[in-house]
């Protein structure tokens, strides 16, 4: 019984993942593309996409080396791009922490923007789900997305053509989040959230090291957090 | 040419950092309770960050080096405003690349 659950829980979150390869396969095709005309070997694009498996920071970390820039500046660069990562592990906690150990660090493996959206969504729209039902889904949302992102970037390297950014492809992801943010705005907090990070993401966009985003973001959990104490609303 | 064993200590510091922060809070506190007031700026997480993320790149895109560009930024209002009044994610995704492909063929 619970068995079931859990496969239908994957094979939803199978689905939900799907769309997202119109997002992924470009992006990472891309990153192949730049990584073998920046002279790395297919091995060494497949390693820098399977261990690092981001990519904003794998694009910014290679741009930056081809400048020449210091080691630690091009590390501490990506890694600033990927501060958001440890707001997606406190977020998703409450809902996967009591997961084991090891399972934790696979869901931490592959938490990325796609797999991150796709469950959060999922888990404040159902929160009825055990604890087996949401890993289950998690893993759903990661399977056509996590391989596709290693398959495409060794097809990348191999085809080394450049890949034309016409047809909008380079706007896939905004809509793909777009999308996901619209239910999302359930509440008056919610909107409050979403509003004042995108006036503060707007103006402190100049900030180095993408820290917009991170003040940003910041803002609207604040003002998220601060419009539910002050209304009273029911945790939702 | 990016020399091979700074590009190897970039892949592994990278990959052990990005992991770190993905793993900080999930695998450290566990199930071990959160303060009421943590949980409650964590329930915005999403809801702050994915906004903040795109906003930069609807009103500035990266294909246009930054130029603001009408059928990129129409596709994604469209897109929220869809995914807004119906809660259908497909249906919105799809009125927003159909009005991205359509825009941009025709405005070429």
């Amino acid at each position: 019984m619970a068995d079931r659950e859990a496969k239908s829980s994957y094979r939803r979150g199978v689905e939900d993942g799907l769309p997202f390869l119109l997002v992924i396969v470009p992006f990472a095709l891309l990153f192949g593309v730049l990584a073998t005309e920046a002279g790395l070997s297919v091995f060494e694009a497949l390693s820098f996409s399977v261990v690092v498996i981001a990519g904003a920071a794998q694009f910014t970390a290679l741009q930056l080396m081809q400048d020449q820039a210091p080691t630690l500046i091009v590390i501490l660069s990506a890694l600033a791009i990927n501060l958001r990562m440890a707001m997606y592990s406190a977020s998703i906690t409450p809902y996967l922490g009591g997961l084991p150990l090891w399972k934790r660090a696979l869901v931490a493996y592959f938490l990325v923007d796609q797999t991150y959206a796709c469950s959060i969504l999922e888990y404040e729209l159902r929160p009825e789900q055990t604890r087996a039902q949401r890993f289950a889904y998690f893993m759903g949302v990661m399977t056509p997305i996590c391989p596709f992102w290693y398959v495409a970037t060794v097809a990348g390297a191999l085809l080394g053509e450049s890949i034309s950014t016409g047809y909008g492809l380079d706007f896939a992801l905004p809509i793909a989040f777009l999308a996901m943010i619209g239910p999302m705005l359930r509440t008056p907090a919610h909107m409050a959230a979403a509003f004042v990070a995108v006036v503060v993401s707007l103006l402190a966009a100049g900030l180095p090291y993408n820290l917009g985003l991170m003040v940003g973001g910041i803002a609207g959990m604040i003002a998220g957090a601060e419009t539910e104490r002050r209304l009273g609303l029911e945790p939702a | 040419m990016i020399d091979t064993d700074t590009l190897w200590t970039v892949i592994l510091t990278l990959g052990a950092g990005s992991f770190a922060l993905r793993f900080v809070f999930l695998g450290l506190v566990g199930d071990r309770p959160l303060p009421p007031w943590l949980l409650r700026h964590l329930r915005y997480t999403a809801v702050a960050i994915l906004p903040a993320l795109i906003a930069p790149l609807l009103v500035w895109p990266r294909a246009t080096d930054g130029e603001f560009e009408p059928v990129r930024f129409t596709a994604g209002i469209a897109t929220l405003a869809v995914a807004y009044f119906t809660r259908n994610v497909l249906a919105a995704m799809g009125t927003g690349a159909a009005i991205l492909v359509l825009g941009l063929g025709f405005l070429s």
